[in-house]
């Protein structure tokens, strides 16, 4: 599952739009995951500028 | 907030405001919604914008520039550096912006015609009705509420969801997308006149890194890196933070700010039934440079001057507002897009002894004018041996 590590975030939106999926979205400077849309690709972990985001095997 | 506009605007920068700006000066009703709790904070951006696009739309006025730019120079992996001097005529060199208050004059400027703004208020969702878009469900500090638009103009930025919840895929290819951080930093020696670009691997690979001039002793010093070069320990914040290391060790940063800005091609049409997508959510953004301030005001007024006429012809049809994409297309504007997009594609190609020789050949040049195309035109000039590598470059300049 995505992890958003929110000590680190930045809430630029940069992930928002390389998501295939739209499963990220920005609400009030806060950085939302749709976990139910999100395929666990790994692509938005790319574009973070600061290495917010990370996908981790369910535990 | 009223239930109903003929134009709703979502999204608050440069681009939603001018949309708003026209809206209401053709006599429409616009509604402009911002769903952060303040015009032009924070803003993601370096604020550099060339003069004739700005004084195309406004007077420059003291309060939101912080500096007139007189030289632009670009540093070569190897340090040789290539000086581009201001032109007196037609120069593209520019202002650095104070965008807080730049994109609230903008603002100020929409409500003033007689927009409707409200900030701290989002789209939540599209009213789609018969396939056809009718407005948006808006949520404003916390209350939801219908409102409908005979026009619905998309400028929600980067993030561009409101299209996508259309249908519209606006999805930025991930080595597309530039990933950037940027410090403003004060009490640090720069040329106050002067706006740098450092390329190079080292520096920033397949991007650059700018230090634009900000006042006598300040900076916004950033860097953009396509997303997929993202890796840990070298993420575009571990780059930035190195060239700060060495180039201003003493300098104070009383301003950090991230952000994606899309290097793409634009999407491939940017009107639906009752829709119209402008700036940075149709990635009208300058595949080189990153700029996309001019473009998303030059989108955003020719959008709401096609809604004008299609409303007042009682058509809001994809076919009605039509014109919008194919005259934004068919522009200047249009068509440098798609030649930087070329001429940047050959670019991030080059390797930095390669970039090295291009800069070394045009060195010692004034560049009169501040263009892609002078610049180009130049490296192929001096540049025979190269000739076949460089027959990309002449073919883009062709479009
Ligand atoms: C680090 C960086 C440096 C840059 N430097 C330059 C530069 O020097 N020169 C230049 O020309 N360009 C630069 N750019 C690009 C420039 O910032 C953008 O092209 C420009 O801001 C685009 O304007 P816009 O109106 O399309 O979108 P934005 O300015 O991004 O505005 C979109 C607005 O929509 C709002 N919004 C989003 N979703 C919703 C919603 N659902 N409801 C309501 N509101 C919403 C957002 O909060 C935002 O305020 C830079 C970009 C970055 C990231
Ligand atoms: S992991 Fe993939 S699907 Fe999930 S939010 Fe990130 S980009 Fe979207
Ligand atoms: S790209 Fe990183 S900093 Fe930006 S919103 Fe996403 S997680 Fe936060």
């Amino acid at each position: 599952m995505l992890n958003i590590r929110r000590e680190i975030c930045g809430y630029c939106g940069a992930c928002v739009s390389v998501c295939p999926e739209g499963a990220l979205e920005l609400i009030d400077a806060y950085l939302t995951v749709d976990s139910e849309t999100c395929i666990n690709c790994g692509i938005c972990t790319k574009a973070c500028p600061l290495g917010a985001l990370e996908v981790i095997n369910e535990v | 907030m009223k239930s109903e506009y003929d134009v709703l605007v979502i999204g608050g920068g440069p681009g939603g405001a001018v949309a708003a700006w026209t809206a209401a000066r053709k006599g429409l009703s616009a509604c402009l919604i911002e769903k952060r709790p303040a015009i032009g904070a924070p803003v993601r951006c370096a604020e550099g914008i060339g003069k004739k696009l700005l004084t195309d739309f406004l007077e420059p006025d003291p309060r939101w520039i912080s500096a007139d730019i007189k030289r632009a120079r670009i540093v070569a992996p190897d340090g040789t550096q290539i000086q581009l001097k201001e032109d007196l005529a037609g120069a593209e060199v520019g202002y650095v912006l104070d965008r807080k208050f730049f994109d609230r004059e903008l603002v100020w400027k929409a409500s003033e015609a007689g927009a409707d703004v409200f900030v701290k208020t989002r789209a939540v969702e599209p009213i789609i009705e018969d396939g056809i878009l009718k407005g948006a469900v808006v949520e404003s500090c916390g209350r939801r509420q219908e409102v409908r638009a005979q026009v619905t103009i998309a400028a929600d930025g980067v993030e561009s969801k409101f299209a996508r919840w259309c249908g519209i895929e606006t999805a930025v290819p991930v080595q597309e997308l530039m990933s950037c951080v940027q410090y403003l930093v004060t009490d640090i020696d720069i040329d106050p006149a002067s706006n740098d670009f450092y390329l190079g691997n080292e520096v920033a690979p397949q991007g650059y890194l700018w230090v634009f001039a900000k006042g006598e002793r300040s900076a916004n010093v950033g860097i953009g890196i396509p997303a997929s070069k993202n890796m840990p320990g070298n993420r575009a914040k571990d780059y930035l933070d190195r060239f700060m290391a060495e180039h201003f060790p003493d300098g104070k940063i009383i301003e950090c700010i991230f952000g994606g800005d899309p290097v793409c091609r634009p999407i491939d049409c940017t009107v639906s039934d009752g829709l119209m997508i402008i700036g940075d959510a149709a990635r009208v953004v300058d595949p080189i440079t990153g700029g996309g301030i001019g473009n998303a005001m030059i989108t955003g007024r020719l959008a709401a001057e096609v809604a004008a006429k299609a409303i007042a012809a009682g058509d809001t049809s994809k076919a009605a507002l039509m014109p919008y994409d194919v005259e934004w297309r068919a522009s200047k504007m249009g068509q440098n897009l798609e030649r930087n997009y070329k001429v940047k594609e050959f670019f991030i190609k080059l390797s930095d002894e390669k970039m090295n020789d291009l800069a070394d050949s045009i060195a010692n040049i004034d560049f009169a004018e501040f263009s892609v195309k002078a610049l180009v035109l130049e490296l192929i000039k001096r540049n025979p041996k190269m000739l076949f590598e460089l027959r990309e470059l002449k073919d883009a300049l062709k479009h």
